[in-house]
């Protein structure tokens, strides 16, 4: 009774939300930044960072922590928070529009097309003229396009009415569909193997500022289509039917969404692989603290989203130092559980 | 309001529709029938823009249904949906506030006052601000249903379509959605367009029906011109019957069983179910009987089993004689919901009963005669009118099944018959000093077993008629000698 009063009482308090979700999200940056081999103290990284912002010199400080925080971790950091908030925001709005709590871009396949653009790109050595650093980014967003396009399209020529367990098993079977693509141009693969591995395993690891500044046109453009269309998804989490009934131009609604969400998938996924379960677990943990609504669950997605991939990486490369580990493993060791979780308890409220 | 010109189309390469046309004026309550799989569905998707269609055209307003755009349409017509669903726990209030969507405009979409305003005032007209805080998920199916017409309502719509609103809903959910509709529409606040699985529903709430038939119109009409037995008998291809509502003029239909054409056993109640006691005559008959009477207890039309004739003193006068009966008929073991009870302060000695039959056709008559209160009804204004305990009471008993004209005709054949009896036995109105024409409380029964043969008329020259008027001329006259004879 008390839990519910207070939830109650928080998701109506949104000033509050996004307080708690900023300063998560800052503090996760900090300490992203601070733990390491070497350790920088917080306040060190405040006037580190301060000094590059607004042009001011320090003496006092060790210029390797500088070097450290400005050339390694910060960029980590960055990246894996704009990777972290791009899956989430994407899985959000996956959710709203196919009305399923079960979906992200990795459980609909859309992270298997992004990755099969990104191996196609490396096998071939494709160089698209004209956007050149960018083809591999741009193939990934387009295979991802392409790929949530023919899962939707194959789940409503088996199921008219489009269920949740159709979705979810046609978005198994284009994952290993995909996968099985993947290992094959693997097997084929000379030179490139070493690359196509390393990139497949899923890191935000000495990627520097270049990655970044390859997935921020994306990942800005497609956030801001998501939350323009917050009230949108709220009326299609009733139905398309229904949103058509009040107004929303469905077609051409769900024709941006899912290309806002290929694209900020298809950019996470070209800059650090697949991480998995974080389009799922980071919605549905928004959703049951602040309520449903799209217009608030989106941005407050994307925070808490960047925060938890943060601490997440931060977990990878400290857990079994000085061995890192792929960021993918831990996201699936701690979303599998969570998937199961949210299954279990859709099949209890379906029973009750 | 709305016109619909000729449409045709459906899903599939095959017409589902057919050359439909129709319109609804403001302030209608329109109704859509049809058996399953006749295109209600589908027409009303038509109408409400979520599937196109080949041929003809939709004015709404007079404006072509394609030149809207999604949000102006979304302003003039509101649909509620059959059953909707709700993947995610939203309130109340964030469910009815999508209802203001397509009055928004501008990039930001600011939420005005006006929008919380007609938020609030729906919610209320609905009854479910109490509710509003709360989530979707916590709430009955009738309480979903109602937020599901605020947000309709949200929408500020000249057009509300719905798809069976009633269906899921309990009866009392039924009754109030329909009748907020009523209202709304009679006021001219709305025009209502609904599909309907329930003719009856159909039948009380709608001002104009249209029937469809298999993609095609059947009819548009007035309900009652639509809801007639034989051609809702050939539509829906099930035998049903029409009748009225007791309270409205509305048409009704009820199913019929299949048992009801079941071959059963011809009942004949004769003399031997006929139990004299001290204070009553009772008949109890093997099945219900249905009957037509103008008994204390059991009047009117009904189906019953057991026949009392209850005597009770002269000086009786009880301020609710009904309930009096009614406990009198439970103290003696009688179920008064299957009774027909009558009181008379004739002595019951003086009962007098036949059982007559012709070519296969019998009845069985009893009458309880006494000519204390003899009125001649020509001049009954002459007498005071208070309750008296009925003094000629007559029960037919028929062995045959009869049609609803059979039951009045044979009412007046056995009352033309009684008023020739009194005649020759010369009962003469002590008012007046005229011959008088019955007594001014006498009652009247006819039941009739409806198994066996069936007899659609009871005038005095019919077979059952010839019947009537001989065993109740009979029974009234021996009743009254008897009566006579006893002072």
């Amino acid at each position: 009774m008390r839990k519910q009063f207070t939830l109650k009482y928080l998701a109506k308090n949104k000033i509050l939300a996004y307080t708690l979700a900023t300063i998560f999200t800052i503090l996760s940056l900090l300490l992203g930044i601070s733990i390491g081999t070497v350790s920088v103290p917080i306040v060190d990284i405040v006037q580190i960072i301060g000094a590059e912002i607004f042009h001011y010199s320090i003496d006092h400080i060790d210029p390797m922590y500088q070097s450290i925080v400005l050339n390694i971790r910060l960029p980590r950091v960055i990246l894996a928070g704009l990777v972290g908030a791009a899956l989430a925001i994407a899985g959000a709005a996956f959710q709203g529009l196919l009305r399923n709590p079960l979906a992200d871009p990795y459980t609909l396949g859309v992270s298997s097309g992004a990755s099969v653009g990104a191996v196609v790109t490396i096998f071939f050595g494709i160089s698209l003229p004209y956007i050149g650093a960018f083809t591999l980014p741009f193939l990934s967003v387009v295979f991802a396009f392409i790929t949530i396009f023919l899962v939707l399209t194959f789940a409503r020529k088996i199921d008219r009415s489009m269920r949740v367990e159709t979705i979810i098993l046609t978005g198994v079977i284009f994952s290993s569909f995909l996968g099985a693509f993947i290992s094959l141009m693997i097997s084929l693969t000379g030179n490139e193997l070493k690359q196509i591995i390393g990139w497949l395993l899923g890191s935000v690891s000495m990627r520097g500022w270049d990655y970044i500044k390859i997935i921020l046109p994306f990942f800005v453009l497609g956030s801001v289509l998501l939350m323009a269309n917050g009230r949108e998804l709220n009326a299609m989490s009733f139905g398309e039917d229904r949103a058509q009934y009040l107004g929303v131009d469905v077609k051409k609604r769900k024709l941006v969404i899912l290309t806002a969400g290929s694209i900020l998938t298809g950019a996470a996924v070209a800059v650090s692989g697949t991480i998995g379960f974080v389009g799922l677990v980071i919605p549905h943990l928004t959703r049951s603290l602040w309520g449903p609504d799209h217009t608030h669950l989106l941005p407050l997605s994307m925070l808490t989203g960047s925060g938890f991939l943060i601490l997440t990486d931060l977990i990878a490369r400290t857990i079994i130092s000085p061995t890192e580990l792929p960021i993918g493993v831990i996201t699936a060791l701690i979303g599998a559980p969570a998937f199961a979780v949210i299954l279990i308890k859709r099949r209890v409220q379906k029973g009750g | 309001m709305l016109e619909v010109q000729q449409i045709s189309g459906g899903y599939s390469s095959e017409s589902v529709l057919k050359d439909i046309s129709f319109h609804v004026a403001k302030g209608e309550l329109f109704g859509i029938l049809g058996p399953n799989g006749s295109g209600k569905t589908t027409l009303l998707k038509m109408i409400s823009g979520l599937l196109p269609f080949k041929e003809g055209s939709i004015f709404i307003k007079d404006k072509k249904l394609s030149q809207y755009s999604q949000k102006e349409l979304a302003k003039i017509v509101a649909v509620l949906p059959q059953h909707s669903e709700h993947a995610f726990s939203y309130t109340v209030k964030e469910t009815v506030s999508l209802g203001r969507y397509a009055h928004q405009s501008g990039f930001l979409q600011m939420w005005t006052e006006t929008d919380e305003k007609i938020v609030q005032e729906v919610m209320k007209q609905t009854g479910v601000d109490v509710l509003q805080n709360k989530n979707l998920g916590q709430l009955s199916g009738g309480e979903r249903q109602r937020v599901n017409l605020a947000q309709a309502l949200a929408q500020e719509p000249e057009i509300l379509l719905l798809d069976e609103p009633t269906n899921h809903l309990d009866l009392s959910y039924q009754k109030e959605l329909l009748d907020i509709l009523k209202t709304w529409t009679r006021d001219g606040m709305l025009t209502v367009i609904s599909i309907f699985h329930d003719l009856n529903l159909a039948g009380l709430y709608c001002d104009r029906l249209l029937l469809l038939e298999k993609g095609m119109i059947n009819i548009q009409n007035k309900t009652n011109e639509v809801l007639k037995e034989d051609r809702i008998q050939d539509v829906y291809q099930t035998d049903i019957k029409k009748f009225a509502h007791p309270r409205v003029p509305a048409p009704q239909i009820t199913l019929l069983p299949k048992w009801e054409k079941e071959e059963v056993e011809a009942v004949n109640i004769t003399a031997d179910m006929l139990q004299h006691r001290k204070h009553h005559i009772v008949l109890r008959s093997p099945i219900p009987l249905k009957t037509m009477s103008s008994g204390v207890v059991g009047s009117g039309l009904g189906w019953n089993q057991t026949f009392v004739n209850r005597h009770v003193d002269k000086g009786y006068s009880c301020s609710n004689h009904r309930e009096e009966m009614m406990n009198y008929l439970r103290e003696k073991g009688f179920d008064p919901l299957e009774t027909v009870g009558m009181m008379t302060a004739v002595v019951l000695d003086d009962v007098s009963y036949k059982w007559m039959e012709h070519g296969g056709l019998s009845i069985f008559v009893v009458v309880t005669a006494g000519v204390g209160n003899a009125v001649d009804a020509t001049h009954s204004e002459s007498h005071s009118s208070e309750f008296i305990p009925g003094t000629i009471n007559t029960w037919i008993f028929i062995n045959a099944k009869i049609t609803e004209e059979a039951f009045i005709q044979g009412m007046v054949t056995a009352t033309e018959a009684k008023v020739r009896a009194l005649e020759d036995q010369k009962v003469i109105d002590s008012v007046t000093g005229t011959y008088a024409t019955g007594t001014s409380t006498d009652s009247i029964l006819i039941a009739a077993t409806q198994r066996g043969e069936q007899h659609d008329f009871a005038g005095t020259i019919t077979a059952l008629g010839k019947l009537i008027s001989k065993a109740v001329y009979w029974c009234t006259r021996e009743s009254i000698q008897k009566s006579q004879k006893r002072k």
